[in-house]
């Protein structure tokens, strides 16, 4: 580089005016063969990512993303799910060791550990040996925390109940109960009902949604009086009247079974 | 006449040195999957970027749309996916992109890992790399709840409850991030400004500090 007197500046600027030839640095004494990054290696960079970028477009056409309903925070029986990439964090917070009065220590304390390690590897880990087997500690314990990982994603995808959860986020089109019906207003009276269905009788984290059965009347009746998997029997209070208003009201998918089409 | 433009900038800018730093460089031959199939390991850190990348520019046209608050924010993210022109293409980009950048750091990470590629001199390259994955798992966390769906909504409450439960500093993360005491619309705008700008703009500066590392030290060498 060209320094001290003599020096030639474009105008007023503080770029040099002396155009120096446009020569590669030199990488020949380099250990191991190298090619140059352009073109060579992007365009091989290129393809692959040509190729990736496929795969991805396919997935994205094949499996649209999902929406379920708006947020309704006054359903507290939905049951919630993060996102995949944190399933491991909440299900670690579902041990007894790690929850209720010992929460930090499943919220604050692993995690912390975990991921503070992490980051500290290089001085964690600060020998000379990059070879995984010959560096034993570090990588069985990379290997224990990817294990970890994978177990616990695997123990919250298997507690989780997928059917109760595509149907309770499910957008419930165009129609909505009609709560001027007689059969509602016993809907609503009965603590066992909502307790379980809801208010909205969409269901929540204990009973199905019950607004759009495919049940008839008397199908309905038999299933209150005896109950069905895992709902108990005899949890009606009330008289006959009531359970045969309710139970053509449930069965007329939410709406007053003697009101007109309005 | 492309080197005449490019004279014509070089001689007011000087722009060879740049080049030359950000293009000029040899690659070594044992991360070229074309020579060894094993080295398709290396091709992790590229994707991660290529898939950021399309979360950025995917996430840009969904802005074009989307209405963060909590009247709107649910209709405009339904109009999308329904009503809009491939509007269902853009935002499965940005949905399935936000799954695919953390499967392939992680990979990237162990790859890096397993290599020993973070020993000396390369350890301030590996401290960006884990602050980076923070950031990622940030823009995840935050992105969820925009939609403001029911799933959005009740992941976040638990999200929130469990930063809450830190000692000292939970309560006060907490608010923070909720912006009050209920999560409501608030959190969602706050959430909204912090997937847009705070943590895209730490991505970008950490994104800078790793790509100015790798060029200045080159990749590691073979095992």
């Amino acid at each position: 580089m060209h320094r001290g007197k003599g020096m030639k500046f474009v105008e007023d600027s503080r770029v040099p005016a002396e155009r120096k030839p446009n020569i590669p640095k030199d990488y020949s004494e380099y250990p191991g063969k190298t090619e140059a990054f352009w073109p060579n290696f992007l365009l091989r960079e290129w393809m692959v990512g040509a190729v990736f970028l496929i795969g991805f477009l396919v997935l994205t056409v094949a499996h649209p993303a999902p929406l379920e309903r708006i947020a309704d925070p006054t359903d507290s029986g939905y049951i919630p799910l993060p996102d995949w990439y944190f399933l491991f964090l909440y299900q670690l917070l579902k041990y007894e060791f790690a929850a209720g009065q010992y929460t930090v220590i499943g919220a604050v304390l692993i995690p912390g550990v975990a991921f503070g390690a992490l980051l500290l590897v290089p001085w964690l880990d600060s020998g000379k040996e990059r070879r995984p087997f010959k560096r034993p500690i570090a990588s069985g314990l990379m290997l224990l925390g990817i294990a970890s990982i994978i177990f616990l994603t695997w123990e919250s995808v298997d507690d989780h109940d997928w059917e109760a959860a595509a149907q309770q986020g499910q957008i419930v089109e165009g129609v909505e109960v009609d709560e001027t019906a007689e059969g509602y207003e016993i809907y609503q009276s009965q603590e066992s009902c909502i307790g379980c269905h809801g208010g909205d009788m969409l269901g929540g984290a204990a009973g199905p949604n019950i607004f759009e059965s495919d049940y008839d009347v008397d199908q309905v009746k038999d299933i209150i009086i005896n109950g069905a998997d895992g709902m108990p029997a005899d949890q009606f209070e009330g008289s006959d009247e009531e359970l045969e208003t309710l139970a053509a009201f449930i069965a007329n998918d939410g709406q007053d079974p003697d009101g007109d089409d309005e | 006449m492309l080197q005449k433009v490019y004279d014509w900038v070089d001689e007011r800018l000087d722009i060879t040195p740049l080049w030359r730093d950000i293009a000029d460089h040899e690659v070594p031959e044992h991360v070229n999957p074309a020579h060894h199939f094993s080295a398709f390991v290396y091709c992790f850190g590229g994707l991660t970027f290529f898939v950021v990348v399309i979360q950025i520019l995917s996430g840009m046209f969904l802005t074009m749309y989307y209405v963060p608050d909590i009247i709107h924010a649910y209709e405009s993210v339904y109009y999308l996916q329904n009503e809009v022109t491939h509007g269902m293409i853009v935002r499965g980009m940005h949905h399935w992109g936000a799954s695919l950048v953390i499967v392939m750091m992680f990979l990237h990470t162990l790859r890096v890992f397993f290599t020993g590629s973070y020993k000396k001199p390369r350890e301030l390259n590996w401290v960006v790399g884990v602050l980076l994955f923070f950031v990622i798992l940030g823009l995840g966390f935050t992105g969820y709840l925009l939609p403001w769906d029911m799933k959005a909504y009740f992941a976040t409450v638990v999200g929130l409850e469990i930063a809450e439960s830190a000692p000292i500093i939970g309560g006060f993360a907490r608010t923070l991030l909720a912006g009050g005491e209920i999560i409501g619309a608030q959190t969602l705008a706050r959430f909204f400004a912090i997937h847009v700008f705070f943590l895209p703009g730490a991505l970008l500066g950490l994104l800078g500090a790793h790509f100015f590392m790798i060029r200045k030290q080159g990749i590691s060498g073979p095992l």
